[in-house]
């Protein structure tokens, strides 16, 4: 077969993830249980994205309704392994993933064999009776390896993540609003501003000022104004970040900007690119962002951070060396990004600019490392056992920084202890006026009716066309039945979606097995990378409405 | 034994609460699907295209197309899942069919190894629904305006709907997606929404030339000023490596003449050739998102989706769907752009007042006018001469209607356009 070049293969996703994520990528070994089609489109979607290995277990021969919704068998495999065959086929999709599979059911081997589990980095579970998928998480909570569950049920699907924790640095937010510090500029960048004498320079250079001096500049003149108050002392964060700022406020900082420009010949303001940057940043002075976003704060103040053991994670130690960063050389702030976005500007002005971030968010990191090997001393451990580049690391994304806690699926689905949460979750979606919502939790909570109708009958609602009027009635009394369960008594699922939920029969549609599949390998990726937030919560999916929600059951 | 389609049939033939307008639910709904009337379109063989085709071929249609211009590349591999290393260099078109139809026994895959603009417009109204899975805003234009070029209107310029050849049409870029609905004189159109996509951020000459400070600002210098100056006459060619390569060491140069980090081969690739990531799930989830309303528009075995909806999965799960509406005086879908003139107006006048209007200004360069079958004006060609006299004529000699809705046809339109001719100097009863 031929070997093709990695980079060359993976470079439209290692613009995403970068090698780093891409080498935990080609480190990780998959279990997949069930490759029916929603298993199958989720390993080829892990496959192409260059997994180590994958193993898959199931005990279920190739059928014609196989042929009829999965891509990854053929018509001269009827009747064989469908573990075995998937996983001949989608080794041809990628030579350098090994994959091998275990002709057994699911349910056995985690009685018989629970240790195979351990092998992996991650399980994913497909098509998995409620049942059984919570016997899955105990197991994998065990050994503490994340577990992924996806169902494709006719035209709807459910999609899960179960790991008690995961920590995220590198979040990557979509928008982040660029950290310049405009607010409260540190000493070197008021000396950089303090620099330049915009009365007397030449036109040129003029219009190729920095906006971020042009600001500071222009903010002073507005802070004395505003204020009454002649002081050139800098501001300190808690001092500067007011509550909204009025609009005649912000008005007369415009003014002051558009008062610096310069005339033309003809005696009108000129229409410099550097000016108009200023006018859109101005929201940095007069309303800047929050300075610890919410998320965020929570880190700074979870236990894990505050009650530090030898044995902690190396992120709650840096997280707690930020925060004591923070009560002193960071003035309340979080260290500096470093980064600048472009400009208008010379080159030489906007590269001194550009250092100055730098050296300051480096001088930002010698400070929070400092910290960190002062605890890493009190705890009992090695000073080098965090490196530079970690914290550094940490530093840079300290504004993005997420941690998500998934409860069991125990707590999820059973028993009295749950009932409070899901509870609530459940009756305001379906009291709600919302209708996708309403149909999202009517869709959910018929998930899991479908499976109790099954534990009682031992067949889906619907599932043969003679008995859908009887089935109907039969599983909206299971809804009621979860909903008292779970402590929402007077609550009522849509009787249309009962109605649609025997229709489907059960189904295993080759679109939604894709949607399911895609959606599932994209947060496999996420939790394997440690990279971008994976859904907090159970994702619903609604294909009937094409919606999609995420209830925090 | 079960039924290969058993899964589909299940959908198709049970009635529901929550089912499409007019849908009939039985096994005919299935023959429908899978007869010879019943012909769909995949254009694009790509990311989203090999997603399309398998999820089409899994879903009980038999009949379908794809074409595609393009050659398969390495880095296509990560998620043009039909296409192999040893593939590398053949047409998308050509393998994709190939491979679809020998895994799903009974599919006819027919492929076009071609541009979408090299087909005619009879070619595109064979099928029943079109599922774009393109990247490009031009390609979505151009698809877009043949397909309302079916549009035909009632005399109170209401769509007559049995003209209308609805689209699916999907979009991916990293973590992000999206999915429409178009069905052509009901809802937008691509070109109703235009606005939905802002133009492409250029870099400034002077910055290119004289304050570059970024590296792609370097990269742009070397690939779109040097390039022209030192290797004249040469077209560049981003799939040329050696071209490439010689971008990117005078980028590097560049940038080490003025001390700027950050140029690196694979940025100088994805500056010059405005690489957009993509991985497989993505396009996995939007294509079969496509591919069910597909299935809905000729089943109406579910309601549809109205009529645009977004997909963010980088940070959670996240969906927004809009209902759009489309835009009365859309000069692609609607009976006509209205244009206000006088009965007593030359043609010559008429087609100068075109040329000074805001919308129609802005696609038309040198327009040839007809009304019916009549052609009243073609600019350029053999019928110039013989055409020419009616400029001289009064539109409302020529034009004796009510509220005539002319046919405006032009090199620089991909398709007829529609201008209905409002008189200000008549009374309309």
């Amino acid at each position: 077969m031929e070997v093709v070049d990695k980079s060359r293969r993976y470079d439209r996703q290692i613009r995403i993830w970068g090698s780093h994520g891409q080498r935990n990528l080609e480190n990780s070994k998959v279990a997949l249980i069930n490759c029916s089609a929603t298993g199958s489109e989720v390993l080829k979607n892990l496959v192409l994205g260059g997994i180590a290995s994958f193993c898959i277990v199931d005990n279920a021969k190739v059928t014609r309704r196989d042929l009829g919704n999965n891509f990854l068998v053929e018509h001269s495999h009827l009747g064989e392994s469908r573990a075995k065959v998937v996983t001949a086929l989608l080794q041809e999709l990628n030579e350098s993933v090994a994959g091998s599979y275990v002709e057994e059911d699911p349910s056995t081997l985690m009685s018989s064999n629970p240790a195979f589990f351990s092998n992996f980095t991650l399980v994913i579970a497909t098509q998995v009776h409620e049942l059984e998928t919570v016997r899955l998480d105990e197991l994998c909570r065990q050994m503490k390896i994340p577990l992924l569950v996806a169902r494709s049920y006719g035209l709807v699907g459910y999609l899960r993540v179960s790991v008690p924790e995961h920590l995220v640095i590198e979040s990557k937010p979509d928008n982040s609003v660029d950290d310049l510090r405009l607010h409260s500029p540190f000493p070197e960048l008021l000396e950089f501003v303090n620099s330049f004498d915009l009365i007397n320079m030449d036109d040129l250079m003029h219009q190729h000022i920095p906006f971020v001096v042009l600001l500071l500049k222009a903010a002073e003149k507005w802070r004395k104004l505003r204020d009454g108050v002649h002081s050139s002392a800098v501001p300190s964060a808690e001092a500067t970040i007011s509550p909204v700022c009025a609009s005649k406020d912000r008005a007369m900082l415009k003014d002051i900007i558009n008062g610096m420009r310069r005339q033309s010949p003809e005696g009108l303001p000129t229409d410099h690119a550097n000016f108009d940057e200023a006018l859109k940043a101005a929201f940095h002075v007069h309303s800047p962002p929050v300075a610890i976003p919410s998320e965020v704060q929570s880190i700074l103040d979870d236990s894990c951070a505050t009650q530090l053991t030898a044995e902690s994670d190396d992120f709650w130690i840096i997280v707690s060396a930020l925060k004591s960063f923070m009560d002193n050389e960071g003035n309340g702030q979080l260290p500096l990004q470093g980064s600048i976005p472009d400009m208008h500007a010379l080159t030489d002005l906007y590269l001194s600019l550009q250092h100055l971030y730098r050296d300051k968010a480096e001088a930002d990191v010698s400070h929070v490392e400092a910290r960190v090997q002062a605890l890493l001393k009190k705890l009992g451990r090695d000073s080098n056992s965090i490196s530079r580049e970690t914290v550094r690391l940490i530093c840079r994304n300290a504004r993005n920084l997420r941690l998500v806690r998934y409860r069991t699926l125990m707590e999820e689905f059973g028993g009295e202890s749950s009932s409070n949460r899901g509870c609530s979750v459940l009756q305001i979606a379906l009291h709600g006026e919302q209708s996708s919502l309403h149909e999202a939790a009517s869709v959910y909570v018929l998930l899991r009716a479908a499976d109790k109708f099954f534990a009682a009958y031992g067949r889906y609602p619907g599932c043969y066309d003679g008995q859908i009027e009887a089935d109907v009635p039969a599983l909206k009394s299971l809804t009621t039945q979860i909903l008292n369960e779970v402590g929402a008594t007077g609550s009522s699922v849509s009787d249309d979606c009962v109605v649609e939920m025997c229709r489907f029969g059960a189904a295993e549609l080759h679109v939604i097995a894709a949607v399911m599949g895609g959606m599932a390998a994209q947060e496999v990726i996420k939790v394997i990378t440690k990279q971008f937030t994976p859904a907090p919560g159970t994702l619903i999916y609604n294909g009937i409405h094409a919606t999609m929600n995420i209830f925090y059951l | 034994m079960e039924d290969r389609w058993h899964d589909i049939d299940l959908i198709l033939n049970r009635a529901g609460n929550l089912v499409g307008p007019g849908f009939e639910p039985g096994p005919e709904l299935r023959d429908l699907l899978q007869s010879d009337d019943t012909r769909v379109l995949c254009v694009g063989a790509g990311g989203l295209g090999c997603e399309i085709l398998k999820d089409l071929a899994l879903s009980g249609f038999v009949n379908i197309d794809v074409i595609d211009m393009d050659t398969i590349d390495v880095s296509n591999l990560n998620r043009q899942f039909l296409f192999r290393p040893r593939d590398v260099g053949k047409s998308k078109a050509l393998v994709a069919a190939e491979r679809i139809n020998a895994r799903v026994s009974g599919v006819q895959v027919v492929p076009h190894h071609c541009r979408i603009e090299e087909k005619p417009a009879e070619f595109y109204k064979q099928f029943t629904v079109i599922v774009l899975g393109l990247d490009s805003l031009e390609a979505r234009r151009y698809m877009n305006s043949v397909v309302c070029s079916f549009l035909g209107f009632e005399d109170d310029g209401s769509t007559d709907f049995s003209t209308i050849k609805p689209m699916v049409d999907g979009g991916t870029e990293g973590f992000k997606g999206h999915a429409r609905v178009i069905y052509p004189g009901y809802t937008p159109c691509f070109e109703c929404t235009l606005w939905l996509f802002p133009p492409q951020v250029k870099f400034p000459l002077c910055t290119l030339a004289e304050t570059p400070r970024t590296a792609p600002h370097c990269i742009e210098y070397a690939h779109l000023i040097l390039w022209g100056q030192v290797r004249q006459g040469e077209d560049f060619d981003a799939d040329n490596e050696e071209h490439m390569q010689w971008v990117y060491q005078r980028a590097l140069e560049r940038s080490q003449q003025y001390g700027i980090p950050g140029v690196t081969y694979q940025l100088t690739q994805g500056v010059v050739k405005n690489i957009i990531p993509a991985i497989a799930s993505t396009n996995a989830i939007i294509s079969a998102v496509c591919v069910l309303e597909a299935i809905k528009i000729v089943t109406m075995c579910s309601p549809g989706l109205n009529n645009y909806m977004m997909y963010m999965g980088s940070q959670g799960i996240y969906t927004h769907t809009v209902a759009y509406e489309r835009d009365p005086k859309c000069p692609i879908c609607s009976p006509g752009v209205p244009l206000d003139v006088e009965q007593s107006m030359t043609l010559k006048e008429v087609l100068d007042k075109m040329m000074v209007d805001p919308v129609l200004s802005t696609l038309l360069k040198k327009p040839s006018v007809s009304y019916g079958s009549k052609n009243l004006y073609v600019a350029q060609g053999i019928f110039e001469a013989d055409t020419r006299v009616n400029l001289q004529k009064t539109i409302g000699e020529l034009v004796p209607d009510e509220r005539p809705i002319l046919t405006v046809n032009d090199k620089s339109l991909s398709a007829p356009m529609r201008v209905m001719l409002r008189f200000t100097d008549k009374m309309v009863m």
